[in-house]
């Protein structure tokens, strides 16, 4: 069952449609919902918990309503905000303590719930000093606990890698994997850099001026264009060895190129298509010992998403968004939010 | 520290992912990261707990409690300031055997109004400010919390915090006047009043106090918008009733006292609550006057939810 389905969502504002006709399911796991700034993330968002009435179309999370069990969904569902949203005089202890009975937590199992979580994302000793002096990843680490606090069966996180430094940005993604993978909870987590989000999804969501652009699992993503780039050296035997290896796989059906899109000035590489199980990389390894040569690189070699969307909007493009009139609706979704 | 650290095996069910076995990083990091993830199988409790329990949270903070020793100064000095004086009046009943409280509650709740309003000018964007400011709102609107009950909450937390500053005084005064064997059923009649007027008092106070703290998220302003609200009016009304008072246009001073809420509060407890007003000349506005304090009263606690509410409308997410 998918833990949030949208059928012909809309949201218009008097003067800038924020989602337009958003049909889309969203499967259990770690989902990341793509788009620029102004795209209608925050919009969607603001749905699903129930605090936005939508303007068309309908959308159910848990299964549950969100025009008419707003309230029920609140109580099963976590959210993350992007912008900073914790008080500096009070501990990270005392604050979540306070919002997991917001949640209607009992004092004693807030307060159990709160140092087992807190533990779990990673918050120590400093869990007892007040959070203004805490570093950008405490304070996003303390944002996700007060979301996790209640137990939730779904979380939606905003950017929850913002204003981090790379370090703290894999770490921050590692914990969000956790989340599904170890605390069994499905993530909903929105971010504009499509990179950060093909290693931690399951599945991605990308929408665009309220479209929806594209949905599907990360792996159909990166599948159509996983390749591996081999190198090999001439012997005496072959004196153009990666001629040699080029017939020799052709001839095993496998499908190879030469030069390799990936680096076309270099005639002494090899592009392979790959599939996921590795059978290919035996064949290669096999063959390239059966030649004799030897082997100076064997590497996986994915597309980033991103490189399947320039292709994707360049095939498609008129018919999804376009691209003059994009920029010129996220400004506008964007100004109004101010 | 009650969740003493598991060992992995332990695990609650329905995780079931083998992160239990954590790579032996050796940074700090890791380390907790081995302890297994338990869900929450116990009570979840519903929006009456939750209003309570935002209601008290806010109530304890606007007085300093669960927060810094820094944070209780203000308020508790206040506090001490507001009550030393009905001791002294006690003293001096039991001490002079006078038939009669020199100060009635209510006329000690008028006469106190400016230690009321710094109390008030701290304790409302204390209360309701600090979580537009640090835009904790959106954590409170993302949970099963509606607006409405979490405007009730704040508005009710501020109007106990003032009920028990006006009502402890009060109850001294009822206590040191029980004290001096003054009359026990006047007395007790004189304290339901008194009560009732501070719960009145408090109600109309804090929610002008909320409705300016909730517009005034940047420090210091609410302070000051608070301020000005309850001084401001209060004494332009006293100085323009002054000099109506000396043309001899003395019905015209009823009407002046609707203009702020603290002489509003003053016709009221005149009118309804047999205690003598601050007007010039003491005078008591008539019953049809008093109808009119009374409903003003009722539509600037209602304006002020309604302002309130509408305040929080777009929930900050």
């Amino acid at each position: 069952m998918n833990v949030i389905a949208t059928d012909g969502l809309g949201k218009r504002f008097p003067e800038v449609t924020a989602l337009d006709r958003l049909t889309v399911g969203i499967a259990p796991g770690v989902t990341g919902l793509v788009g620029a700034n102004g795209a209608g993330k925050s919009t969607l968002i603001k749905i699903l918990l129930g605090l936005s009435p939508a303007t068309a179309g309908s959308a159910t999370v848990l299964g549950l309503d969100v025009a008419r069990e707003g309230r029920a969904i609140r109580e099963r569902v976590g959210y993350m905000p992007e912008h900073d949203c914790l008080p500096p005089d009070v501990t990270a202890t005392e604050f979540v303590v306070h919002l997991a009975r917001m949640s209607g937590l009992p004092p004693d199992d807030a307060r159990e719930r709160t140092a087992d979580i807190l533990r779990h994302v990673g918050l120590h000793e400093e869990r007892y000093r007040a959070m203004g002096g805490y570093s950008t990843g405490m304070k996003q680490r303390v944002k996700l606990a007060q979301a996790l606090v209640h137990d939730p069966q779904l979380v939606l996180l905003d950017e929850p890698t913002n204003g981090l430094d790379p370090v703290g940005r894999d770490e921050m993604l590692a914990l969000i994997r956790r989340v599904h993978a170890e605390f069994g909870i499905s993530v909903l987590v929105t971010s504009h850099l499509l990179g950060e989000l093909e290693r931690t999804c399951d599945q991605i969501v990308v929408i665009d001026g309220g479209q929806l652009l594209r949905a599907s699992a990360t792996r159909e993503f990166t599948r159509e264009a996983a390749a591996l780039t081999v190198e090999v050296t001439d012997t005496d035997a072959h004196p153009d060895g990666t001629e040699a290896l080029h017939t020799a796989l052709g001839a095993a059906g496998l499908s190879v190129t030469r030069g390799g899109s990936s680096a076309p000035g270099s005639p002494r590489l090899l592009t392979v298509e790959a599939d996921a199980e590795g059978a290919v990389h035996d064949t290669v390894r096999d063959t390239v010992a059966e030649l004799g040569l030897g082997l100076v690189r064997m590497e996986q070699r994915r597309h980033r998403i991103s490189e399947v969307f320039t292709e994707g909007d360049a095939a498609e493009g008129t018919d999804a968004v376009p691209p003059q009139n994009a920029p010129a609706t996220t400004e506008t979704a964007a100004g109004r939010r101010r | 520290m009650n969740t003493p650290h598991t060992p992995p095996d332990a695990r609650a069910a329905g995780t079931g992912a083998p992160a239990g076995v954590a790579p032996g990083t050796g940074d700090s990091a890791a380390s907790i990261h081995d302890i297994g993830y338990r869900n929450y199988t116990g009570q979840r409790l519903g929006g009456g707990y939750i209003l309570r329990s935002l209601l008290v949270q806010t109530l304890r903070g606007v007085y300093g409690l669960g927060r810094s020793a820094k944070s209780k100064v203000l308020p508790m000095c206040l506090f001490a300031v507001m009550v030393l004086p009905a001791a002294i009046v006690v003293a001096v009943t039991v001490v002079t055997k006078t038939s009669d409280l020199p100060l009635s509650q209510s006329e000690y709740v008028l006469t106190m109004q400016p230690v009321i309003g710094i109390f008030l000018a701290a304790a409302a964007p204390q209360a309701i400010s600090l979580d537009l400011r640090h835009r904790t709102t959106p954590l409170y609107f993302s949970r099963p919390l509606e607006r409405s009950e979490y405007v009730t909450a704040k508005y009710g937390a501020l109007a106990a915090a003032l009920f028990v500053f006006t009502a402890v005084p009060a109850v001294v005064l009822y206590a040191g006047a029980l004290l001096a064997k003054l009359d026990f059923a006047d007395q007790t009649g004189n304290f339901a009043l008194g009560l009732v007027m501070c719960a009145l008092f408090s109600v109309l106070h804090a929610g002008i106090a909320a409705a300016i703290a909730a517009h005034t998220p940047r420090r210091g302003f609410g302070v000051a918008g608070v301020i000005v609200a309850f001084t401001v009016p209060y004494f332009l009304v006293s100085a323009l009733q002054g000099i109506a008072w000396d043309q001899d246009a003395l019905g015209v001073t009823g009407w002046i006292g609707l203009a702020s809420p603290g002489s509003l509060m003053d016709g009221v407890q005149a009118t309804f609550l047999g205690g003598e007003s601050t007007f010039p000349g003491s005078r008591t506005p008539p019953l049809g006057e008093g109808a009119v304090y009374l409903l003003l009263t009722a539509a600037l606690i209602a304006g002020s939810y309604f302002l309130l509410l509408r305040r929080y409308r777009k929930a900050g997410l």
